[in-house]
């Protein structure tokens, strides 16, 4: 039994027909939504946290890729040493939920941990290494 | 009704001269009309922090005994130039460490330096009747040491491109990093508060022109390579692209970290942010005219960095209120942008510019010679001697 973490981009066409229930039914995983972002009409991304035996889990992604669902690995904590982070915003570029911020006023950078879906994009992007991996 | 600088600098003397910075002088002006502010403010800050690539420092590190003359040194295992007398030498912020890769260089040394942290320094000569020393190491600080500048050849980019990647994989640039099929757009410039934006005809910022660098003051040396004056402008004076540039000189000694910072772009290679701060005399209206410009005033393209030619295509031209919004449409999608020049740092180097200033700090000066505006950037082409 592993875990892995997966970050699951559903594109256009296919965000709301119903198919990761089909880990689970046809691929006997367990899996846990850590988080998600679906609209009709948009792109959906969901980040799961996925539990089985190690062939089970490569035949779900296989079988997720077939369907169209792009799939990267999720890292673990993202977080932001203020001290080091010279407020230039390049990382805000990077962001995909956008949990990195401008601020409108005095356009220091704001770290929403409730938006990061650890997806990892940020890490190697900040010039001061400013945003690091909690391992 | 024209101001001259020594008026403005016996206002700086007797404490009753008017500053603001470069934000500042919009809402100013938009309120109270160009001829009134130009009759009420004498100064505008500019600032800029971003990464500066041509950035370099001159050291001398004084005489052992018995003595040497180095042909080749290293700090912190990062080569620097030796080939200047007998223990001068030039360190540039972008030489990789021979050790640690892309984790540490110039930049890097540049900085410790500066925050006082004790550098290796090891050189090696060929030895003279005068020079017998063939080899030496030691330890150095930028105290024990004797002068040490900053000269940076390529300074303050009078505006840049911004960068996308139409490829479909994640490419690492010295615009940063490019996610594929236009995940994102950076840019480099801090727009209505860049020096060289508010005087794009260069009226007032010229060779000599003193200057806030790094933490402490410093000069403007000379035009900076690749000084592109020629570039097709707006109605309003700025280009829509890289142009003007200046050569910077300043004391490292009188500098600090805060302003100052060794960056690495990974996947690319080391580069140095470098906090410039212009003071801009308020000397007529027309001044005020260039001084009031806005970020939405100020345009740049965006070129495909995925292509690997000096030509890249463009995906057209934008402005700087548009690229600060944190996402822009092209090609019917929505993509997110980023800044690499920190509008923060950028206004707190104005705003301590600004006191310096008000507090008697800082006199300005008149250039000794106005920045060249006749001339053009060479291409580098493979040629024999035949065909020059």
């Amino acid at each position: 039994m592993i875990t892995r973490r997966l970050i699951l981009n559903f594109p256009e066409k296919i965000v709301t027909k119903p198919i990761t229930y089909r880990l689970v039914k046809d691929y006997d995983l367990q899996f846990n939504i850590l988080r998600a972002e679906i609209t009709a009409d948009v792109t959906g991304k969901i980040l799961l946290e996925i539990m089985g035996s190690k062939n089970k889990i490569e035949e779900g992604i296989k079988f997720l890729e077939g369907e169209g669902v792009s799939i990267q690995e999720a890292s673990r904590d993202i977080i932001v040493d203020k001290e080091q982070c010279m407020d230039c915003g390049v990382c805000t570029s990077i962001c995909i939920t956008q949990a990195l911020i401008l601020d409108k006023n005095n356009y220091r950078l704001i770290f929403d941990k409730d938006k990061c879906i650890l997806c990892g994009f940020c890490q190697n992007c900040c010039p001061v290494n400013a945003i690091k991996l909690n391992v | 009704m024209a101001k001259t600088l020594e008026e403005i600098n016996k206002k700086i003397k007797n404490g009753s001269v008017v500053v603001l910075n470069a934000e500042e002088i919009i809402d100013y002006a938009e309120q109270n009309g160009v001829k009134k502010t130009a009759r009420d403010i004498d100064v505008v800050t500019t600032a800029t922090f971003g990464p500066m690539c041509s950035t370099g420092a001159f050291l001398s590190f004084g005489h052992s005994d018995p003595p040497i003359k180095m042909s080749k040194v290293w700090l912190n295992d990062v080569p620097a130039y030796a080939g200047i007398a007998a223990v001068d030498a030039y360190i540039g912020a972008t030489e990789l460490s021979e050790t640690e890769d892309m984790n540490y260089g110039g930049a890097y040394v540049i900085e410790d330096l500066i925050s006082g942290k004790p550098v290796k320094l090891r050189a090696i000569a060929y030895g003279t009747d005068c020079y017998p020393r063939k080899e030496i190491e030691t330890y150095i600080t930028l105290e024990s040491i004797n002068q040490a500048y900053i000269f940076n050849p390529r300074n303050v980019y009078q505006n840049y491109a911004a960068a996308t990647n139409s490829s479909n994989k994640t490419i690492y640039t010295y615009m940063g990093k490019l996610m594929p099929n236009f995940g994102n757009i950076t840019f480099s410039s801090a727009g209505q508060l860049s020096p060289l934006l508010n005087d794009p005809y260069y009226r007032t910022i010229g060779i000599g022109t003193r200057i806030f660098i790094g933490g402490g003051q410093g000069y403007v040396a000379w035009q900076g390579t690749q000084h592109n004056p020629g570039k097709d402008r707006l109605a309003n004076g700025t280009p829509s692209g890289p142009a003007g540039t200046l050569a910077l000189i300043g004391d490292m000694k009188k500098m600090n970290e805060n302003f100052i910072r060794a960056a690495t772009f990974h996947g690319y290679g080391i580069t140095m942010y470098v906090g410039v701060g212009i003071p801009i005399p308020v000397i007529d209206e027309e001044m005020v005219e260039f001084l009031k410009v806005k970020d939405e005033d100020i345009y740049t393209e965006i070129m495909d960095y995925s292509v690997q030619r000096r030509n890249k295509p463009s995906y057209g031209k934008i402005n700087y209120k548009q690229l600060k919004s944190g996402s822009i449409m092209l090609k019917g999608k929505k993509i997110q942008t980023g800044s690499f020049s920190s509008y923060a740092k950028a206004l707190e180097i104005a705003n301590l510019l600004k006191s310096w200033i008000t507090k008697g700090h800082f006199l300005m000066t008149n250039f000794a010679a106005p920045l060249p505006m006749d001339e053009k950037v060479n291409t580098l082409n493979i040629l024999s001697k035949e065909e020059l």
